[in-house]
């Protein structure tokens, strides 16, 4: 992190600029603190819930099922590995008030700040900022039962220009047989993460992803994320309290694709014909506390290892791809853990990335010898992340995370650099929900975040689409703060 | 320099955002500050012990604040801004009366009890069950409760009931069991089947005045304070306080109340069970002898 990067002739890349910046965040955290806090603290704060859709029919606070939304804690997981039911009479849609109707929606009006150097521009290179207020995608979220141990989600999802996609849909067979050790899902869903990103507590541009559930060695044709929802079929099951967990889906070569395709827009590549497989694992255990004083918490360890394919060539007709073929596998394992000590909570995650040497030549049909030097791209790496609980309403947060590639595509690899495409990102967050009323939450999200990204343009944030310098290291920021709410 | 802007931005942010959390929290407090969720003075002390974990109320209160005010309110009086749409309603802590003990009628309960009440939720209400709290946590859970009423500072918990073993479960001590159920008139709010359906049914009320309906045993759910024979030889030993389930521990005998949960367990047909089955095949071959339970057959119900 230490290396220099050249200064972009861009004129808003001045250091008056990035002061202007830094005081914009300090004034608006300030005026947060000054007026909002008043205002909030007028609220019956001890006396308020947040009830979107589950809440709503099952009367409980929304702090019961999350450490802080939409992060779960164990009694939310618990919920949820029930198929959305407290396993009590009150599951069944029959106690539904009839006016009930199970769906919540959540959008973040934002203000943010963009900057990402070593960018090329027509003009010559320099750094790239934008600046300004912003909408982030809405979610409009419906789940719930369908009838006793059958459950649904159906979540269309836009993003900001209100393109509209199915981020997840699927129904859910739960408690088969009468054992919680038998749950069967089938749709498009989010893997059994141990630390979830479709759950987690950021929203910026460069920290509101997990940099390593995205990450491809640079060159590689490999668009796996491990991160993003599937398609396919999950066998999943939990003990009674959800302590020991397991999984085993069974998921589509397309990175969740719908329609034969890589991906849920139109216009995507056609996807192969084979099947991945995701496996995970996890046990919870209570740590017990010094004598005379209360436990620490629940601690969780759990290790995950996805077996994929991806096809290395397409069957064509007058140049149209209308299927991938040749497939060649690749893989992903790691550890991961929720960590807890009172009121301060841990996340590390370490991954495992192994890809054919295929992936490294794009169009090469894996029928075809490969070429001198071509080898496995792999690499690893994962994060560390730390929140602190004040109280159910605010949570301080941060994470670092790096990433280091093992093996670039081909060993005289063109950038001339083993670094070629390593990241390293740190990100520090507050979320304050000062409102927790019984139909609606809101927090208010403040966050920086800061990435390096060695020869490759970020992963999120801004960019040009091309970097200026391959070898130097790209470094790109986010200021982020937007009012995030829940119905 | 980069560096440098980077440590000064994270300073500055970290100083703010830190700044924020402690003056919300403050602010927070201060709102708070008559309520006896923060400000009853046995917090700081009251503690529980459950099966050598040691429950403190001032952890307790926070995961109240957590989980449990939205039923029960933030004064423990079980009138959560969730009260209202909840049947029946949430347990008023202010006044230590509890359904699921283990200690007489009108005694306090042990803390094992509380417990077992958060660990086992209660089935037939919006009650869930909070095992996947850690048992330190319901501990926890369980000093706090405690500090709602001034009784825990004054009374003991009552001793608990010894429950003997149980004793063999044959057609005769089932038909003894119907007798009984015919002759301490339990028929009159559970009904002559178990379900529900006797002519008190439709007027009983908690000590609240709110109307409460008796336990339905056909529909085979898992009865209010637990799931197994002992469990239900408590519930009708020590009664559910504050409902007009009453304890029978001074009018019965322990082999009779044996005989009594035998033949309830035949009540609940949609749960299939030893009683239920031995019951059956004896009613195939001597059903037309028994007497039906109800008014007409008064004393006689055999």
């Amino acid at each position: 992190m230490s290396k220099k990067f050249p200064e972009g002739a861009n004129p808003m890349n001045t250091k008056w600029s990035r002061w202007k910046t830094i005081l914009t965040c300090a004034f608006l955290s300030l005026a947060i603190v000054l007026c909002d806090a008043r205002a909030a603290s007028a609220l019956p704060a001890g006396k308020v819930m947040a009830i979107p859709a589950f809440a709503r029919k099952y009367g409980l606070p929304c702090s019961a099922c999350h450490t802080a939304w939409p992060e779960l804690n164990n009694f939310g997981q618990v919920f949820r590995d029930n198929g959305y039911q407290l396993m009590n009479d009150r599951d069944s849609p029959i106690w539904q008030n009839p006016s009930y109707f199970p769906i919540s929606f959540r959008i973040t009006p934002n203000w943010h700040r963009e900057t990402t150097t070593n960018q090329a521009f027509d003009t010559g290179n320099g750094t790239l900022t934008q600046a300004g207020f912003d909408l982030s995608g809405m979610d409009l979220w419906s789940a719930g039962t369908l009838y006793k141990n059958i459950s649904f989600v159906l979540l269309p999802s836009s993003d900001p220009t209100a393109v509209w996609h199915f981020e997840a849909a699927f129904i859910r067979f739960d408690n088969l047989k009468g054992s919680p050790w038998l749950n069967l899902r089938f749709g498009r869903f989010e893997m059994d993460n141990l630390i979830s990103e479709k759950r987690f507590l950021f929203l910026s541009d460069n920290g509101g992803l997990y940099q390593i559930y995205h990450f491809n060695v640079p060159g590689s044709i490999n668009n796996f994320g491990y991160g993003d929802n599937q398609i396919g079929v999950e066998l999943a099951g939990h003990s009674a309290n959800s302590y020991t967990r397991y999984s085993v889906a069974v998921l589509s070569s397309n990175e969740g694709g719908v329609n034969f395709t890589t991906d849920v827009v139109p216009g995507a590549p056609p996807a192969g014909r084979s099947y991945d497989v995701n496996l995970a694992f996890s046990q919870a255990f209570n740590a017990p506390g010094p004598p005379g004083e209360s436990g620490f918490g629940q601690e969780r360890i759990g290790a995950f290892a996805y077996i994929g394919q991806r096809p290395t060539n397409y069957l064509t007709e007058g140049g149209t791809q209308l299927v991938g073929i040749n497939n060649k596998p690749f893989y992903r394992i790691g550890f991961a853990g929720d960590l807890s000590y009172k009121n301060f909570e841990l996340l590390p995650l370490f991954m495992y990335g192994h890809d054919n040497p295929y992936y490294g030549i794009p169009g090469l049909a894996s029928t075809t010898p490969l070429p001198l030097g071509a080898q496995a791209p792999t690499f690893y790496g994962g994060f560390l992340e730390a929140h602190y609980y004040f109280n159910p309403q605010n949570v301080a947060l941060a994470r670092f995370e790096q990433i280091n590639v093992g093996q670039q595509a081909f060993s005289n690899s063109t950038t001339g650099s083993s670094s070629n495409g390593n990241i390293t990102a740190v990100t520090f967050g507050y979320r304050w929900y000062p409102i927790m009323f019984s139909r609606a939450g809101v927090a208010l999200d403040g966050e920086f975040s800061r990435v390096r990204t060695i020869g490759q343009e970020p992963l999120g944030g801004i960019s040009s689409g091309n970097v200026a310098d391959p070898t130097a290291a790209t470094w790109s920021n986010s200021i982020f703060f937007g009012i995030d709410f829940d119905f | 320099m980069t560096l440098k802007n980077f440590a000064v931005t994270f300073a500055l942010g970290s100083v703010v955002l830190l700044t924020a959390g402690a003056r919300v929290s403050t602010a927070q407090s201060h709102v708070n500050s008559p309520d006896p969720l923060l400000g009853a003075p046995s917090v700081a002390t009251e503690t529980s012990n459950v099966a050598g974990v040691t429950g403190h109320a001032e952890e307790g209160k926070h995961l109240y604040r957590r989980f449990c005010i939205g039923c029960h309110g933030p004064d423990g009086n079980g009138q959560g801004m969730n009260a209202q749409w909840i049947d029946p309603q949430p347990r008023d802590f202010t006044e230590a009366t509890f359904k699921c003990r283990s200690t007489p009628t009108g005694t306090l309960p042990t803390d094992e009890d509380l417990y077992n009440a958060i660990t086992r939720g209660f089935v037939t209400t919006n009650m869930p069950s909070w095992r996947p709290l850690s048992p330190q946590q319901r501990a926890d859970l369980v000093a706090f409760v405690k500090t709602w009423s001034p009784r825990w500072a004054h009374e003991k918990p009552g001793t608990p009931l010894n429950i003997p073993p149980e004793t063999a479960i044959t057609i005769e001590s089932i038909l003894h069991g119907r007798g009984l159920y015919q002759k301490l008139e339990c028929w009159k709010c559970h009904g002559p089947t178990g379900n529900a359906d006797g002519p008190s049914a439709a007027t009983l009320t908690d000590s609240k005045g709110i109307p409460i309906k008796p336990f339905n045993f056909s529909t085979g759910d898992r009865f209010m304070c637990g799931d197994t024979n002992r469990d239900l030889y408590r519930i009708f030993m020590t009664g559910l306080d504050g409902s007009p389930m009453p304890s029978f521990a001074d009018v019965i005998q322990p082999n009779d109340a044996w005989d009594l949960v035998h033949f309830l367990r035949t009540l609940q047909v949609a749960l299939p069970n030893q009683e239920l089955t031995l019951w059956q095949s004896y009613k195939a071959a001597h059903g037309k002898e028994l007497k039906p339970i109800g008014p007409d057959t008064a004393g006689g119900a055999q």
